[in-house]
């Protein structure tokens, strides 16, 4: 499909200064529709500020931001989940006290229109809006498989219905890019591998996935393309494959000695 | 009835039973009371459907949304100056040109003023809300009670050089409501029953406590009601998921002072007269002493918290007086006795049951007491289900 290689995020020359720590040295990256995305590098390299640069949370030194043909402006979070990125966080933010089916509820709120005095008034518009909210939180806790837990409050789920919690409350803002951060953090080796199903589904059915990770091993196995930071800059991007083989990514993942450890072993 | 009690999964016919049941001692209460001290105890009651009032529009901003506002008692001045002002002489005697305009005086009905006492409440609301958006939770709370104070104050001093308020000495000769041309300032006859005027009050106070009732109950099942929890829960949550907290939080305090806005217009036109010493810091922290002894965020508990916090202290009036029958003499000061034993019961309660007299009732179980193999993790994926749009 000559479509999917329209670029849908697009984003260039960001740069981000925390007082005298560069965060982020003109860091960039193209998504094209339909694709995992993998954004990957050691502790402390810039992932995550990167990641809450594009959704908003943090205001950018400098960067031009493009989603889906159009320039967006991450100045304020709640507009970059409009324009239709949503994402989930690294240590899960979900709304504890309230049951897993109001937490997915609540997602559908970008999408939807009632207001107070539609409410008060419980006017036809309201409760078919209502209704379909229903509807529409059901079928993503389904398609997440923690059905069973709707009417559970969400800090009472296990911690891996968590994390499927946090992303069909992602997913219910019908958003055009799905932004993942380290989704398999804390999870065991079954969660991992239901997890990573999960993601190639979703992604099937259309939506692309940014992702952020510390497991190299998920992230080379389920992205087609990926990104490397090291303290801020980018080392290396590409295919999965064509960045395991790159000189500077082995050196920042391994140290400067891995060529000796490697030629040893090989010995 | 099945609105007040979800869990007990009343059958329909017992549900309309227990509602017609409640609702005929909701009107039979008056003429029950009042053998013991006649109107007083009407009064109390009246009091307390204006305190339900109150509770129910703090909880929607400090339940629901979680903004702790320690200055609510200012909306409800709003309210009562607002009808005091545009249903009293006041300002026709103090202002000449006003009153070329209008010889027979401001007499503007309840049912035009309210509203807009409503509205310039929820103004306020706005006015407080913009300047604390960034504020959580203890500076969020010194901030709103300096608001409370900065009310209070104002419509204390705003008496010269230009008499506005009339100071501390208050507004007086304020008009009663009339309902459809009746008066509720005089007794009627209806059905050869005696209606005082505090008791029309009651019922009108009691129709405008359950107008509130179904009003919080449908924006709590609203979007907007689960946009106030999600801030309350996680507000960068809630700006992920698209909501526009700036908003929300305003419209929460709009919503808030509106209700605040309705009863001060009704405890103007119920009292005659309206000064600044009703709108006390005090006043503030009992009611939102209402919605936490009650249960935070949770209806019923609210109008339970306000009932038992309005009523209470009106039965611990007369109980002080046996003091004298059982030690022959009076050791404490009638009213110390009674504040006494208040704050005695509030620590009691709170030691008891910290999360309200009823909170909201925990959603089902948790998934450890399901007991089922697939809690750990690894849910089956597949199946036929619906695919993202």
């Amino acid at each position: 499909m000559a479509a999917t290689q329209e670029n849908l995020l697009s984003v260039t020359g960001v740069n981000k200064r925390f007082g005298g720590l560069q965060a982020l040295s003109d860091v960039g990256l193209e998504i094209q529709r339909g694709e995992i995305y993998g954004l990957i590098g050691p502790n402390g390299a810039g992932k995550t500020t990167f990641f809450n640069v594009i959704t908003g949370l943090y205001a950018p030194d400098s960067g031009t931001f493009r989603l889906a043909g159009r320039a967006y402006s991450p100045s304020a979070v709640h507009k970059v989940a409009e324009a239709g990125i949503a994402r989930t966080f690294q240590n899960i933010r979900l709304f504890p006290d309230m049951t897993a089916q109001e937490n997915v509820m609540v997602g559908r709120h970008v999408r939807t229109k009632a207001t107070a005095l539609g409410a008060v008034l419980r006017t036809p518009a309201t409760r078919g809006e209502e209704k379909a909210i229903r509807e529409r939180s059901m079928e993503l806790l389904e398609y997440v498989g923690v059905t069973k837990y709707a009417n559970f409050q969400a800090r009472t789920l296990a911690y891996g219905d968590q994390r499927r919690l946090e992303i069909a409350r992602a997913l219910a803002t019908d958003p055009k890019l799905l932004a993942l951060d380290e989704p398999a953090a804390g999870m065991n080796a079954t969660e991992k591998i239901a997890l990573r199903a999960l993601l190639e589904r979703i992604c099937q059915d259309g939506i692309t996935i940014l992702l952020i990770e510390h497991d190299v091993k998920l992230v080379l196995g389920l992205c087609d393309r990926v990104t490397v930071l090291h303290y801020g800059k980018i080392i290396g991007a590409g295919a999965p494959a064509d960045v395991q083989r790159n000189s500077e990514v082995i050196e920042a993942y391994l140290g400067g000695s891995h060529k000796t450890v490697t030629t040893k072993a090989a010995a | 009835m099945s609105l007040f009690f979800p869990h007990l999964r009343l059958r329909p016919n017992t549900a309309r039973a227990a509602t017609i049941a409640s609702a005929l001692a909701l009107v039979a209460l008056p003429f029950l009371v009042t053998p013991f001290g006649g109107d007083a105890w009407v009064r109390t009651l009246a009091f307390a459907a204006l305190y339900v009032m109150l509770a129910l529009g703090l909880n929607l901003v400090v339940g629901f949304a979680g903004l702790l506002d320690l200055g609510y008692i200012a909306f409800y001045a709003v309210g009562a100056y607002t009808y005091a002002l545009l249903s009293s002489p006041h300002l026709t005697e103090n202002f000449a040109a006003l009153a070329a305009q209008f010889p027979h005086g401001l007499h503007g009905s309840i049912w035009i003023v309210m509203p807009l006492g409503a509205g310039i409440a929820a103004f306020f609301g706005v006015l407080l809300g913009a300047p604390v958006l960034k504020l959580r939770g203890d500076y969020l709370a010194i901030v709103t009670l300096g608001f409370g104070e900065i009310i209070r104050i104002f419509l204390n001093n705003l008496n010269s050089p230009l008499n506005f308020t009339n100071g501390p000495q208050g507004i007086t000769l304020i008009d009663p409501v009339s309902v459809a041309g009746v008066s509720l300032a005089r007794a009627h006859e209806v059905f050869g029953l005696r209606l005082s005027s505090v008791t029309m009050y009651y019922y009108l106070f009691l129709a405008m406590t359950l107008l509130s009732i179904v009003v919080c109950i449908r924006l709590q099942d609203s979007r907007l009601g689960r946009a106030f929890m999600a801030i309350r829960e996680d507000d960068v949550a809630a700006k992920a998921m698209g909501i526009n907290v700036r908003n929300v939080k305003l419209l929460a305090f709009a919503l808030g002072a509106t209700f605040g806005g309705v009863s001060g217009s009704l405890f103007a036109a119920f009292q005659g007269f309206v000064s600044p010493e009703s709108f006390s810091l005090m006043e503030s922290i009992i009611v939102l002493a209402m919605v936490v002894l009650g249960g935070i965020g949770h209806i019923p508990g609210v109008v339970l918290g306000a009932v038992l916090l309005s009523i209470f202290p009106e039965v611990l009036r007369t109980a002080a007086k046996y003091q004298q029958t059982i030690f022959g003499t009076i050791l404490v000061d009638s009213e110390v006795l009674r504040m006494l034993l208040y704050g005695l019961a509030m620590v009691v309660i709170m030691l008891y049951r910290p999360k309200g007299l009823w909170p909201a009732p925990e959603h089902g179980i948790s998934p450890a007491q399901l007991g089922s193999a697939d809690v750990a993790g690894g849910v089956a994926i597949g199946g036929q289900v619906a695919a993202p749009r």
